[in-house]
């Protein structure tokens, strides 16, 4: 009974996604397969192979697959699905593109999202943004799933190394012309990524005023995210929105200030392992899911802040 | 050029969710009932689409129970011109609405075919893939710009981390995402026009399709309540408990 991982990597770095996908690999099946698919991504295939408890790395390394493509991914994974009982993407924008794909290819079901492994057949996935928790039970011979990897600890490098196997190329999908690929060039951390995130809310007042955020997130290696409120007054960028609409995101800490705690933001955040939120308004409902509040103008406590970290 | 726009009834995105006492899912009783938000964009980006005169028809296409016809006239009274609407008691899971879906397509030979990322109910991100692999078409999920020409659509994604670009050969498939347009308001005049328009009515028998059940839903539960935090009575204070209480920050 073999499971198969699908990789996450920018082709040079193996992000701890996968290490997430492997513990809930191990959880469902006995043996796991990574998969990865990427151009020139030695050091990520290496990086896997030392993975615990990983069996094989089976690496698909071609030039179309520097920036692949939902059918390129999918006609791989495709090509040896037949050979698991479980195929396990993380739920990033990757995964949830291409894994559907596959899953459909296969007249099986997706499970979307996992935030738990029953049993091999049982998950826990939220719906409703999370307001709602669903156990369900797969009767699919291959369980195709996308997993919220920050709900699973990070399997470590062991002291075995895994066996590498090269799979052929697969054709390029004729129907989809890739034009080009930017990531923001920011030095923060990526929102859905980051250890800490500090969101700001209308309460900030201006766009100019939200730059207030910078410098804390600075001195903290935080991300900056934003509710849906200071998104639309035009305060912030969309893709820096945090909720139900937006991203969702479980950091270790996450501090919000100036939001009033509406259920659709709730939703994007309340994962957080510690709440912070500081508000002037003392009957804030964020306050009734922050570990610790603080009652006070941000324009004071915001530097106040800066200058004690 | 004709579109395709799929379009889901759910539980309004302000309203609160609420767990039903026996755990067997979600009480919808007596909620309030919308147009899924990624659908209004999908639906406003079409006509957006036509204004421009790119798209000749829009044929929007649900799936549900008697009451989500209601979607149909709200996405007709956004500017589509006609309806599918395909009846089905169940509370169908995503393969399934892709089947069915294939079947319109295969039906109706749109161009293109667009639909929100997700359902705010069931958040399960799968139906448009799905249904681009099943009729073999290019797909582009997370769609921020969608500039169409006569054979193919050029679509910017937001993805993690930053944005891509694909130029898809039509007929493809698009899935939007919140940034690629703020859906306009109902008009009182087109609410009226819309009740004239045709909705279509098929059943999954009709159209050929056989549903398979895969997943059994075995209970449905409140997420754990965060436990009551604390207030603190100054930034100092709250700093220290960062470091030495949360151990969140050294």
């Amino acid at each position: 009974m073999k499971a198969l991982v699908i990789a996450e990597h920018d082709n040079h770095i193996l992000k701890g996604a996968t290490r997430a996908l492997v513990t809930a690999a191990l959880q469902i099946a006995e043996h796991v397969d990574v998969l990865v698919a990427g151009n020139k991504c030695l050091t990520v295939v290496t990086a896997a192979s030392q993975i615990a408890g990983v069996s094989n790395v089976l690496v698909a390394d071609h030039g179309n697959l520097q920036y692949p493509t939902s059918e390129t991914l999918a006609a791989l994974v495709l090509g040896i699905a037949a050979d698991y009982i479980g195929i396990l993407a993380a739920a990033t924008t990757t995964g949830k593109n291409f894994l559907p794909r596959v899953a459909a290819r296969l007249d099986v079901a997706q499970i979307s999202e996992i935030t738990a492994v029953i049993t091999s057949d049982t998950f826990v996935r939220p719906i409703y943004a999370g307001n709602a928790l669903a156990t369900v039970k797969s009767t699919d011979s291959i369980k195709v799933m996308t997993v919220r990897t920050s709900a699973f600890i990070e399997t470590p490098t062991g002291n075995t190394v895994a066996e590498i196997k090269n799979l052929a190329a697969v054709e390029s999908s004729i129907h989809t012309m890739f034009i080009s690929e930017t990531m923001s060039e920011s030095l923060r951390p990526e929102l859905t990524a980051a250890r800490i995130v500090i969101s700001g809310g209308r309460g900030l007042g201006s766009a100019e005023n939200f730059h207030l955020l910078d410098k804390v997130a600075d001195k903290l290696g935080a991300a900056i995210g934003a509710s849906r409120a200071a998104v639309d007054s035009g305060y912030a960028a969309n893709d820096m929105q945090v909720g139900q609409t937006g991203k969702v995101v479980a950091p270790d800490l996450y501090i919000a200030v100036a939001i009033s705690g509406a259920i659709q933001h709730l939703a994007g955040m309340k994962e957080s392992k510690v709440i912070v939120a500081i508000n002037k308004d003392a009957e804030a409902p964020i306050f009734q899911v922050a570990d610790y509040g603080l009652v006070a103008d941000l324009f004071i406590a915001l530097p106040e802040l800066e200058a004690l970290l | 050029m004709k579109i395709l726009v799929a379009v889901k009834r759910t539980i309004d995105a302000y309203v609160k969710v609420r767990v039903k006492s026996d755990n067997t899912g979600v009480d919808l009783s007596n909620a309030k009932m919308a147009m899924n938000p990624f659908c209004e964009i999908a639906v406003e980006e079409a006509v957006r689409l036509k204004e421009k005169g790119l798209a000749t028809e829009i044929v929007a296409v649900t799936i549900g129970s008697d009451k989500a016809q209601e979607q149909l006239r709200e996405a007709m009274a956004l500017g589509a011109d006609r309806s599918i609407y395909i009846q089905t008691s169940d509370e169908l899971e995503p393969i399934n609405i892709a089947k069915l879906l294939a079947a319109v397509v295969q039906k109706e030979q749109p161009a293109l075919i667009l639909l929100g990322k997700q359902a705010i109910d069931s958040d399960n991100n799968q139906v448009g893939q799905m249904l681009a692999a099943l009729c073999d078409m290019p797909q582009a999920t997370f769609a921020s710009k969608v500039v169409l020409s006569t054979d193919k659509v050029v679509v910017s994604r937001d993805v993690d981390g930053g944005e891509q670009i694909l130029s898809l050969q039509l007929p493809a498939v698009v899935t939007t995402d919140l940034r690629l347009n703020e859906p306009r308001f109902k008009k009182l005049p087109d609410i009226m026009k819309a009740k004239k328009k045709i909705i279509e009515v098929f059943t999954p028998e009709l159209l050929g399709v056989v549903l398979k059940s895969h997943i059994t839903t075995l209970s449905v539960a409140d997420p754990p309540p965060r436990k009551a935090g604390i207030k603190v009575q100054n930034v100092a204070e709250l700093v220290h408990k960062l470091k030495n209480e949360a151990k969140v920050i050294a």
